[in-house]
Protein backbone atom coordinates (compact mmCIF):
# COMPACT_ATOMS: atom_id res chain seq x y z
CA UNK A 1 0.00 0.00 0.00
CA UNK A 2 1.31 3.28 -0.82
CA UNK A 3 -0.54 5.30 1.90
CA UNK A 4 -1.37 3.42 4.33
CA UNK A 5 -4.82 4.52 6.36
CA UNK A 6 -4.04 5.22 9.71
CA UNK A 7 -4.49 1.66 12.04
CA UNK A 8 -7.15 2.38 14.34
CA UNK A 9 -4.18 2.00 16.88
CA UNK A 10 -3.21 5.40 16.18
CA UNK A 11 -6.44 7.30 17.27
CA UNK A 12 -6.91 7.94 20.85
CA UNK A 13 -8.98 5.69 22.32
CA UNK A 14 -10.18 5.42 25.99
CA UNK A 15 -12.52 2.54 27.30
CA UNK A 16 -15.59 3.71 28.96
CA UNK A 17 -15.64 2.33 32.34
CA UNK A 18 -18.25 2.27 35.41
CA UNK A 19 -16.96 1.16 38.92
CA UNK A 20 -19.11 -1.05 40.68
CA UNK A 21 -18.98 -0.72 43.87
CA UNK A 22 -20.48 -4.10 44.99
CA UNK A 23 -17.96 -5.94 42.71
CA UNK A 24 -15.65 -8.75 44.14
CA UNK A 25 -11.87 -7.76 43.97
CA UNK A 26 -10.20 -8.80 41.22
CA UNK A 27 -7.61 -11.32 41.19
CA UNK A 28 -7.51 -11.85 37.43
CA UNK A 29 -6.51 -8.88 35.62
CA UNK A 30 -5.53 -7.61 32.24
CA UNK A 31 -3.18 -4.47 31.37
CA UNK A 32 -3.02 -3.23 28.00
CA UNK A 33 -3.31 -6.17 25.83
CA UNK A 34 -2.48 -6.37 22.00
CA UNK A 35 -2.95 -9.66 19.79
CA UNK A 36 -2.00 -9.64 16.31
CA UNK A 37 -2.33 -12.72 14.18
CA UNK A 38 0.96 -12.02 11.85
CA UNK A 39 0.42 -8.35 10.60
CA UNK A 40 -2.90 -8.06 11.58
CA UNK A 41 -4.04 -6.63 14.67
CA UNK A 42 -7.00 -8.09 16.45
CA UNK A 43 -7.03 -6.46 20.17
CA UNK A 44 -5.94 -2.96 20.79
CA UNK A 45 -4.91 -2.28 24.08
CA UNK A 46 -7.01 -3.88 26.46
CA UNK A 47 -7.26 -3.38 30.01
CA UNK A 48 -10.35 -4.69 32.50
CA UNK A 49 -10.20 -6.48 36.10
CA UNK A 50 -11.98 -9.24 36.32
CA UNK A 51 -13.77 -9.75 39.51
CA UNK A 52 -13.43 -12.96 41.52
CA UNK A 53 -16.37 -14.96 42.23
CA UNK A 54 -18.82 -13.52 39.95
CA UNK A 55 -19.37 -13.99 36.20
CA UNK A 56 -18.37 -11.54 33.54
CA UNK A 57 -19.75 -11.50 30.01
CA UNK A 58 -17.56 -10.18 27.35
CA UNK A 59 -20.47 -9.04 24.21
CA UNK A 60 -19.91 -7.83 20.59
CA UNK A 61 -20.20 -8.59 17.16
CA UNK A 62 -18.92 -11.11 15.07
CA UNK A 63 -15.03 -10.43 14.60
CA UNK A 64 -15.07 -7.97 17.70
CA UNK A 65 -12.64 -9.48 18.95
CA UNK A 66 -14.13 -11.10 22.69
CA UNK A 67 -13.04 -14.64 22.01
CA UNK A 68 -9.42 -14.01 20.87
CA UNK A 69 -9.00 -12.22 23.96
CA UNK A 70 -10.82 -14.93 26.08
CA UNK A 71 -8.30 -16.85 24.61
CA UNK A 72 -5.56 -15.12 25.56
CA UNK A 73 -6.49 -15.79 29.56
CA UNK A 74 -5.12 -19.01 29.13
CA UNK A 75 -3.30 -18.95 26.33
CA UNK A 76 -5.45 -20.99 24.24
CA UNK A 77 -3.46 -18.45 21.32
CA UNK A 78 -0.17 -19.61 21.79
CA UNK A 79 -0.91 -23.00 19.57
CA UNK A 80 -2.54 -20.38 16.69
CA UNK A 81 0.49 -20.04 14.21
CA UNK A 82 1.81 -16.39 13.95
CA UNK A 83 -0.18 -15.21 16.62
CA UNK A 84 1.75 -12.70 18.88
CA UNK A 85 0.37 -11.35 22.80
CA UNK A 86 1.82 -8.58 24.11
CA UNK A 87 0.78 -6.51 27.36
CA UNK A 88 -0.04 -8.52 30.72
CA UNK A 89 -2.46 -10.74 31.75
CA UNK A 90 -2.25 -11.81 35.70
CA UNK A 91 -3.68 -14.01 38.34
CA UNK A 92 -3.09 -12.83 41.79
CA UNK A 93 -0.30 -10.36 40.43
CA UNK A 94 1.48 -13.60 38.55
CA UNK A 95 2.33 -13.01 35.10
CA UNK A 96 0.57 -15.55 32.95
CA UNK A 97 2.36 -14.31 29.87
CA UNK A 98 6.06 -15.27 31.95
CA UNK A 99 8.94 -17.59 30.73
CA UNK A 100 8.72 -20.20 33.38
CA UNK A 101 5.29 -20.62 33.66
CA UNK A 102 4.06 -24.00 32.79
CA UNK A 103 0.85 -23.74 30.24
CA UNK A 104 -0.40 -27.17 31.31
CA UNK A 105 -0.71 -26.08 35.02
CA UNK A 106 -1.93 -22.89 34.08
CA UNK A 107 -5.00 -24.44 32.22
CA UNK A 108 -5.69 -26.43 34.84
CA UNK A 109 -6.36 -23.44 37.12
CA UNK A 110 -8.31 -21.26 34.31
CA UNK A 111 -10.33 -24.15 32.74
CA UNK A 112 -12.31 -23.66 29.80
CA UNK A 113 -15.47 -24.98 28.15
CA UNK A 114 -16.28 -24.61 24.59
CA UNK A 115 -19.25 -23.62 22.19
CA UNK A 116 -19.61 -27.25 20.88
CA UNK A 117 -19.79 -29.98 23.90
CA UNK A 118 -16.57 -31.90 22.84
CA UNK A 119 -16.60 -35.05 25.45
CA UNK A 120 -14.06 -37.40 25.03
CA UNK A 121 -14.79 -40.41 22.96
CA UNK A 122 -14.29 -42.33 26.56
CA UNK A 123 -16.91 -42.82 28.82
CA UNK A 124 -18.26 -40.17 31.76
CA UNK A 125 -16.30 -41.46 34.43
CA UNK A 126 -13.25 -41.26 32.12
CA UNK A 127 -14.24 -37.67 30.76
CA UNK A 128 -13.80 -36.41 34.27
CA UNK A 129 -11.33 -38.65 35.77
CA UNK A 130 -8.70 -37.44 33.04
CA UNK A 131 -7.68 -34.44 34.41
CA UNK A 132 -7.31 -35.49 37.93
CA UNK A 133 -5.22 -38.36 37.03
CA UNK A 134 -3.35 -36.30 34.30
CA UNK A 135 -2.51 -33.78 37.05
CA UNK A 136 -1.98 -36.17 39.76
CA UNK A 137 -4.77 -34.91 41.86
CA UNK A 138 -5.95 -38.32 43.32
CA UNK A 139 -4.11 -40.16 45.99
CA UNK A 140 -6.14 -43.40 45.31
CA UNK A 141 -8.83 -44.77 43.25
CA UNK A 142 -11.49 -44.04 45.95
CA UNK A 143 -10.18 -40.30 45.99
CA UNK A 144 -10.09 -40.30 42.29
CA UNK A 145 -14.26 -41.11 42.58
CA UNK A 146 -15.45 -38.67 44.68
CA UNK A 147 -13.34 -36.00 42.86
CA UNK A 148 -15.69 -37.49 40.39
CA UNK A 149 -19.14 -37.64 41.39
CA UNK A 150 -18.29 -34.26 43.11
CA UNK A 151 -17.87 -32.69 39.98
CA UNK A 152 -20.69 -34.46 38.34
CA UNK A 153 -22.84 -32.80 41.24
CA UNK A 154 -21.26 -29.21 40.86
CA UNK A 155 -21.85 -29.62 37.14
CA UNK A 156 -25.44 -30.96 37.85
CA UNK A 157 -25.36 -33.99 36.22
CA UNK A 158 -24.48 -36.66 38.91
CA UNK A 159 -28.28 -37.33 39.47
CA UNK A 160 -28.81 -38.33 35.14
CA UNK A 161 -26.10 -39.88 34.64
CA UNK A 162 -25.20 -41.76 38.24
CA UNK A 163 -26.74 -45.60 36.82
CA UNK A 164 -24.49 -45.14 33.91
CA UNK A 165 -20.96 -43.62 34.67
CA UNK A 166 -19.83 -46.16 32.28
CA UNK A 167 -21.55 -45.57 29.61
CA UNK A 168 -19.79 -43.45 26.79
CA UNK A 169 -19.71 -39.62 27.29
CA UNK A 170 -20.97 -38.68 23.80
CA UNK A 171 -24.25 -41.07 24.35
CA UNK A 172 -25.89 -37.86 26.37
CA UNK A 173 -27.47 -35.23 24.92
CA UNK A 174 -26.60 -31.86 24.21
CA UNK A 175 -27.20 -29.98 26.86
CA UNK A 176 -25.52 -32.98 28.82
CA UNK A 177 -22.25 -33.05 27.09
CA UNK A 178 -21.85 -29.49 27.90
CA UNK A 179 -22.21 -30.12 31.75
CA UNK A 180 -19.93 -32.97 31.12
CA UNK A 181 -17.27 -31.11 30.37
CA UNK A 182 -17.87 -28.29 32.65
CA UNK A 183 -17.36 -31.59 35.32
CA UNK A 184 -14.72 -32.18 33.51
CA UNK A 185 -13.08 -28.30 33.89
CA UNK A 186 -14.50 -28.43 37.71
CA UNK A 187 -12.72 -31.63 38.33
CA UNK A 188 -8.99 -29.94 38.52
CA UNK A 189 -10.19 -27.29 40.60
CA UNK A 190 -9.61 -24.40 38.90
CA UNK A 191 -10.05 -20.81 40.09
CA UNK A 192 -11.38 -19.28 37.37
CA UNK A 193 -13.46 -21.19 34.11
CA UNK A 194 -13.80 -19.63 30.49
CA UNK A 195 -16.95 -20.42 28.91
CA UNK A 196 -16.70 -19.88 25.19
CA UNK A 197 -20.42 -19.58 24.01
CA UNK A 198 -21.43 -22.66 25.94
CA UNK A 199 -24.78 -22.57 24.85
CA UNK A 200 -24.73 -21.21 21.68
CA UNK A 201 -25.28 -25.09 20.16
CA UNK A 202 -28.11 -26.22 22.99
CA UNK A 203 -31.73 -25.86 23.02
CA UNK A 204 -33.54 -23.07 25.33
CA UNK A 205 -34.36 -25.55 28.21
CA UNK A 206 -30.45 -27.19 27.95
CA UNK A 207 -29.39 -23.28 27.98
CA UNK A 208 -31.23 -22.15 30.96
CA UNK A 209 -30.14 -25.44 33.13
CA UNK A 210 -26.44 -24.37 32.24
CA UNK A 211 -26.99 -20.90 33.10
CA UNK A 212 -28.74 -22.33 36.61
CA UNK A 213 -25.75 -23.88 37.30
CA UNK A 214 -23.54 -21.16 35.93
CA UNK A 215 -25.40 -18.66 38.87
CA UNK A 216 -23.96 -21.75 41.26
CA UNK A 217 -20.95 -22.14 40.16
CA UNK A 218 -20.35 -18.72 40.55
CA UNK A 219 -20.35 -19.01 44.48
CA UNK A 220 -16.90 -20.85 44.27
CA UNK A 221 -15.32 -19.89 40.74
CA UNK A 222 -14.66 -16.40 38.82
CA UNK A 223 -16.26 -16.87 35.23
CA UNK A 224 -15.84 -15.02 31.81
CA UNK A 225 -18.24 -15.88 29.14
CA UNK A 226 -18.49 -15.10 25.80
CA UNK A 227 -21.55 -15.06 24.20
CA UNK A 228 -23.50 -13.77 21.45
CA UNK A 229 -26.75 -13.80 22.94
CA UNK A 230 -27.19 -10.22 24.88
CA UNK A 231 -30.28 -11.52 26.47
CA UNK A 232 -27.91 -14.80 28.24
CA UNK A 233 -24.92 -11.91 29.13
CA UNK A 234 -27.83 -9.75 30.95
CA UNK A 235 -29.42 -12.69 32.54
CA UNK A 236 -26.36 -14.60 33.90
CA UNK A 237 -23.40 -11.60 34.30
CA UNK A 238 -22.84 -9.42 37.24
CA UNK A 239 -20.18 -7.53 34.56
CA UNK A 240 -20.46 -6.90 30.72
CA UNK A 241 -17.65 -5.89 28.64
CA UNK A 242 -18.59 -4.39 25.20
CA UNK A 243 -15.98 -5.00 22.54
CA UNK A 244 -15.77 -3.38 18.66
CA UNK A 245 -13.11 -3.91 16.26
CA UNK A 246 -10.89 -5.36 18.57
CA UNK A 247 -11.08 -2.61 21.45
CA UNK A 248 -13.03 -2.69 24.87
CA UNK A 249 -15.54 0.25 24.09
CA UNK A 250 -17.26 0.08 27.72
CA UNK A 251 -17.17 -2.23 30.55
CA UNK A 252 -19.32 -1.70 33.46
CA UNK A 253 -21.95 -3.52 35.94
CA UNK A 254 -24.50 -5.65 33.62
CA UNK A 255 -27.39 -3.71 34.65
CA UNK A 256 -26.24 -0.43 33.92
CA UNK A 257 -25.19 -1.47 30.35
CA UNK A 258 -28.38 -2.73 29.74
CA UNK A 259 -30.70 -0.36 31.05
CA UNK A 260 -28.24 3.20 30.26
CA UNK A 261 -25.10 2.57 28.34
CA UNK A 262 -23.07 4.98 28.16
CA UNK A 263 -21.50 5.12 25.11
CA UNK A 264 -23.52 5.18 22.07
CA UNK A 265 -22.30 2.73 20.57
CA UNK A 266 -22.87 -0.01 22.93
CA UNK A 267 -26.25 1.79 23.07
CA UNK A 268 -26.51 1.00 19.61
CA UNK A 269 -25.00 -2.51 19.63
CA UNK A 270 -27.51 -4.06 22.44
CA UNK A 271 -30.50 -2.30 20.83
CA UNK A 272 -30.01 -3.85 17.64
CA UNK A 273 -28.51 -0.97 15.51
CA UNK A 274 -25.82 -1.94 14.41
CA UNK A 275 -24.04 -5.67 13.44
CA UNK B 1 -23.27 6.42 9.73
CA UNK B 2 -26.95 5.70 9.52
CA UNK B 3 -27.02 3.37 12.31
CA UNK B 4 -29.91 5.25 14.36
CA UNK B 5 -32.50 2.75 12.95
CA UNK B 6 -32.70 -0.82 14.55
CA UNK B 7 -31.63 -3.80 11.85
CA UNK B 8 -35.33 -5.12 11.67
CA UNK B 9 -37.30 -2.90 10.77
CA UNK B 10 -40.89 -3.76 11.96
CA UNK B 11 -39.49 -3.59 15.27
CA UNK B 12 -38.02 0.00 14.48
CA UNK B 13 -41.71 0.36 13.36
CA UNK B 14 -43.31 -0.56 16.54
CA UNK B 15 -41.31 1.18 18.55
CA UNK B 16 -42.31 4.61 16.00
CA UNK B 17 -45.98 3.55 16.55
CA UNK B 18 -45.54 3.87 20.10
CA UNK B 19 -44.67 7.30 20.38
CA UNK B 20 -46.84 8.24 17.99
CA UNK B 21 -49.66 6.69 20.40
CA UNK B 22 -48.89 8.71 23.03
CA UNK B 23 -48.83 11.95 21.18
CA UNK B 24 -51.68 11.24 19.91
CA UNK B 25 -53.23 10.17 23.27
CA UNK B 26 -51.70 13.20 24.65
CA UNK B 27 -52.94 15.50 21.54
CA UNK B 28 -56.95 13.94 22.94
CA UNK B 29 -55.93 14.79 26.67
CA UNK B 30 -54.56 18.85 26.26
CA UNK B 31 -57.82 19.10 23.83
CA UNK B 32 -60.35 17.79 26.95
CA UNK B 33 -58.51 20.03 29.21
CA UNK B 34 -58.72 22.79 27.31
CA UNK B 35 -62.37 22.17 26.91
CA UNK B 36 -63.31 20.89 30.10
CA UNK B 37 -61.56 24.27 31.62
CA UNK B 38 -63.83 26.53 28.70
CA UNK B 39 -67.05 24.53 29.47
CA UNK B 40 -66.24 25.90 32.84
CA UNK B 41 -65.85 29.36 32.75
CA UNK B 42 -68.33 29.81 29.81
CA UNK B 43 -71.05 27.50 31.73
CA UNK B 44 -71.01 25.59 28.32
CA UNK B 45 -72.75 22.30 29.15
CA UNK B 46 -72.81 20.97 25.99
CA UNK B 47 -69.24 21.26 25.45
CA UNK B 48 -68.83 19.70 28.60
CA UNK B 49 -70.78 16.56 28.07
CA UNK B 50 -69.13 16.12 24.88
CA UNK B 51 -65.89 16.02 27.16
CA UNK B 52 -67.73 13.72 29.45
CA UNK B 53 -68.40 11.29 25.97
CA UNK B 54 -64.63 12.29 24.94
CA UNK B 55 -63.13 10.51 27.48
CA UNK B 56 -63.92 6.98 26.79
CA UNK B 57 -61.53 7.48 23.77
CA UNK B 58 -58.30 8.67 26.46
CA UNK B 59 -59.37 5.15 28.34
CA UNK B 60 -59.35 3.39 25.29
CA UNK B 61 -56.13 4.69 24.26
CA UNK B 62 -54.43 3.76 27.24
CA UNK B 63 -55.33 0.38 26.83
CA UNK B 64 -53.96 0.06 23.65
CA UNK B 65 -50.59 1.92 24.90
CA UNK B 66 -50.31 -1.21 27.23
CA UNK B 67 -51.36 -4.21 24.78
CA UNK B 68 -48.43 -2.55 22.15
CA UNK B 69 -46.25 -2.17 25.28
CA UNK B 70 -46.68 -5.60 26.70
CA UNK B 71 -46.34 -6.89 23.22
CA UNK B 72 -42.53 -5.54 22.10
CA UNK B 73 -41.88 -6.27 25.80
CA UNK B 74 -43.13 -9.97 24.93
CA UNK B 75 -41.59 -10.03 21.55
CA UNK B 76 -38.85 -7.95 21.41
CA UNK B 77 -36.73 -8.22 24.68
CA UNK B 78 -36.01 -4.35 24.34
CA UNK B 79 -33.14 -3.34 26.47
CA UNK B 80 -31.59 0.55 26.94
CA UNK B 81 -33.58 3.67 25.24
CA UNK B 82 -35.76 0.78 23.79
CA UNK B 83 -36.53 -0.11 27.36
CA UNK B 84 -36.90 3.37 28.22
CA UNK B 85 -39.11 4.15 25.75
CA UNK B 86 -41.62 1.44 26.57
CA UNK B 87 -41.97 1.76 30.47
CA UNK B 88 -42.01 5.12 29.97
CA UNK B 89 -44.89 4.85 27.87
CA UNK B 90 -46.57 2.86 30.18
CA UNK B 91 -46.32 5.46 33.06
CA UNK B 92 -47.29 8.23 30.83
CA UNK B 93 -49.88 6.61 29.28
CA UNK B 94 -51.91 6.05 33.19
CA UNK B 95 -50.61 9.69 33.92
CA UNK B 96 -52.63 10.82 30.76
CA UNK B 97 -55.38 8.80 31.38
CA UNK B 98 -55.50 10.10 34.80
CA UNK B 99 -55.42 13.71 33.63
CA UNK B 100 -58.60 12.85 31.12
CA UNK B 101 -60.16 11.49 34.26
CA UNK B 102 -60.15 15.48 35.91
CA UNK B 103 -60.65 17.06 32.71
CA UNK B 104 -63.62 14.53 32.52
CA UNK B 105 -64.21 15.54 36.29
CA UNK B 106 -64.33 19.38 35.80
CA UNK B 107 -66.68 19.49 33.16
CA UNK B 108 -68.83 17.14 35.19
CA UNK B 109 -69.13 19.99 37.69
CA UNK B 110 -69.85 22.84 34.80
CA UNK B 111 -72.98 20.86 33.97
CA UNK B 112 -73.98 21.82 37.28
CA UNK B 113 -73.54 25.40 36.56
CA UNK B 114 -76.76 26.01 34.09
CA UNK B 115 -78.96 28.65 35.51
CA UNK B 116 -76.79 29.63 38.49
CA UNK B 117 -75.97 33.01 38.40
CA UNK B 118 -72.44 34.08 39.72
CA UNK B 119 -70.16 36.70 39.52
CA UNK B 120 -67.38 36.01 36.53
CA UNK B 121 -65.16 37.13 39.05
CA UNK B 122 -65.74 33.72 40.73
CA UNK B 123 -63.93 31.85 38.09
CA UNK B 124 -61.05 34.43 37.68
CA UNK B 125 -59.11 32.18 39.14
CA UNK B 126 -59.46 29.36 38.03
CA UNK B 127 -59.54 30.17 34.26
CA UNK B 128 -55.71 31.41 35.21
CA UNK B 129 -55.07 27.97 36.55
CA UNK B 130 -56.63 25.98 34.26
CA UNK B 131 -54.03 27.89 31.78
CA UNK B 132 -51.08 27.23 33.47
CA UNK B 133 -52.38 23.62 33.93
CA UNK B 134 -52.44 22.99 30.17
CA UNK B 135 -48.81 24.57 29.70
CA UNK B 136 -47.72 22.03 31.99
CA UNK B 137 -49.35 19.00 30.06
CA UNK B 138 -48.53 20.71 26.76
CA UNK B 139 -44.59 21.32 28.01
CA UNK B 140 -44.00 17.62 29.65
CA UNK B 141 -45.53 16.16 26.76
CA UNK B 142 -43.15 17.96 24.51
CA UNK B 143 -40.05 17.20 26.62
CA UNK B 144 -41.54 13.70 26.11
CA UNK B 145 -41.61 13.41 22.60
CA UNK B 146 -38.22 15.31 22.15
CA UNK B 147 -36.20 13.54 25.05
CA UNK B 148 -35.61 16.53 26.02
CA UNK B 149 -34.24 16.95 29.96
CA UNK B 150 -34.06 20.81 29.99
CA UNK B 151 -37.41 20.97 29.03
CA UNK B 152 -38.75 18.06 31.64
CA UNK B 153 -36.74 19.92 34.78
CA UNK B 154 -38.57 23.24 33.34
CA UNK B 155 -41.94 21.69 34.26
CA UNK B 156 -41.14 19.75 37.08
CA UNK B 157 -39.58 23.25 38.38
CA UNK B 158 -42.94 25.08 37.29
CA UNK B 159 -45.01 22.38 39.55
CA UNK B 160 -44.95 24.82 42.94
CA UNK B 161 -46.81 27.47 40.91
CA UNK B 162 -49.70 25.35 40.31
CA UNK B 163 -49.77 24.50 43.78
CA UNK B 164 -49.28 27.62 44.74
CA UNK B 165 -52.15 29.04 42.74
CA UNK B 166 -54.66 26.35 44.28
CA UNK B 167 -53.76 27.94 47.53
CA UNK B 168 -54.71 31.01 46.66
CA UNK B 169 -57.80 30.21 44.97
CA UNK B 170 -58.64 28.33 48.01
CA UNK B 171 -58.58 31.31 50.13
CA UNK B 172 -59.93 33.22 47.30
CA UNK B 173 -63.10 31.37 47.43
CA UNK B 174 -63.27 31.19 51.37
CA UNK B 175 -63.49 34.58 51.20
CA UNK B 176 -66.65 34.51 48.93
CA UNK B 177 -68.13 31.80 50.93
CA UNK B 178 -67.68 34.29 54.05
CA UNK B 179 -69.32 37.09 52.12
CA UNK B 180 -72.61 35.17 51.26
CA UNK B 181 -73.60 31.63 52.34
CA UNK B 182 -75.63 31.23 49.49
CA UNK B 183 -72.22 31.34 47.36
CA UNK B 184 -71.32 28.06 49.00
CA UNK B 185 -72.60 25.85 46.63
CA UNK B 186 -70.94 27.15 43.72
CA UNK B 187 -67.71 27.92 45.34
CA UNK B 188 -67.20 24.14 46.75
CA UNK B 189 -67.62 22.86 43.04
CA UNK B 190 -65.39 25.56 41.86
CA UNK B 191 -63.01 24.42 44.90
CA UNK B 192 -62.99 20.67 43.76
CA UNK B 193 -62.49 22.25 39.92
CA UNK B 194 -59.40 23.90 41.45
CA UNK B 195 -58.13 20.63 43.47
CA UNK B 196 -58.66 18.48 40.21
CA UNK B 197 -56.17 21.49 38.17
CA UNK B 198 -53.38 21.42 41.00
CA UNK B 199 -53.94 17.14 40.37
CA UNK B 200 -53.39 18.09 36.72
CA UNK B 201 -50.11 20.17 36.86
CA UNK B 202 -48.54 16.66 39.28
CA UNK B 203 -49.56 14.11 36.52
CA UNK B 204 -47.65 16.71 34.41
CA UNK B 205 -45.07 16.38 36.85
CA UNK B 206 -44.73 12.75 36.38
CA UNK B 207 -44.71 12.45 32.71
CA UNK B 208 -41.98 14.88 32.59
CA UNK B 209 -39.96 12.73 35.10
CA UNK B 210 -40.71 9.74 32.50
CA UNK B 211 -39.46 12.47 29.69
CA UNK B 212 -35.96 12.99 32.02
CA UNK B 213 -35.60 9.09 32.41
CA UNK B 214 -35.81 8.71 28.91
CA UNK B 215 -33.71 10.97 27.84
CA UNK B 216 -31.13 10.16 30.85
CA UNK B 217 -31.78 6.73 32.22
CA UNK B 218 -31.66 8.77 35.60
CA UNK B 219 -34.45 9.51 38.04
CA UNK B 220 -35.32 13.43 37.54
CA UNK B 221 -36.16 13.06 41.89
CA UNK B 222 -32.63 12.04 42.80
CA UNK B 223 -31.07 14.49 40.59
CA UNK B 224 -32.92 17.34 41.27
CA UNK B 225 -30.84 18.62 43.92
CA UNK B 226 -27.42 18.62 41.83
CA UNK B 227 -29.29 20.30 39.19
CA UNK B 228 -30.36 22.96 40.94
CA UNK B 229 -26.93 23.78 42.70
CA UNK B 230 -25.62 23.46 39.49
CA UNK B 231 -27.87 26.06 37.86
CA UNK B 232 -26.66 28.33 41.21
CA UNK B 233 -23.29 28.18 40.32
CA UNK B 234 -22.42 31.03 37.38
Amino acid sequence: MANPAPTPAMESFQTVRTADANANPARLKADGVNVFYGEKQALFDVSIDIPEKSVSAFIGPSGCGKSTFLRCINRMNDSIEGCRVTGDITLDGENLYDARLDVVELRARIGMVFQKPNPFPKSIFENVAYGPKIHGLARDKTDLEEIVVSSLKKAGLFEEVKDRLHAPGTGLSGGQQQRLCIARAIAVGPEVILMDEPCSALDPIATAIIEELIDELRENYTIVIVTHSMQQAARVSQKTAFFHLGKLIEEGPTEGIFTNPREKRTQDYITGRIG
Amino acid sequence: MPNNEHIVSSYEDELTELARAISEMGGLVEKALANAVDALVRTDEELAMAVVVADKKIDAMQHLIDEKSVSIIARRQPVASDLRLVIASIHVANDLERIGDMAKSTARRATQFEGVTMSTQFKNGLRHMGELAQRQVKLALDAFAAKDKDTAVEVFERDTDVDALYVSLFRELLTYMMEDPRNITMCTHLLFCGKNLERVGDHSTNIAEQAYFLATGKSLISDIEDLRREKLQP
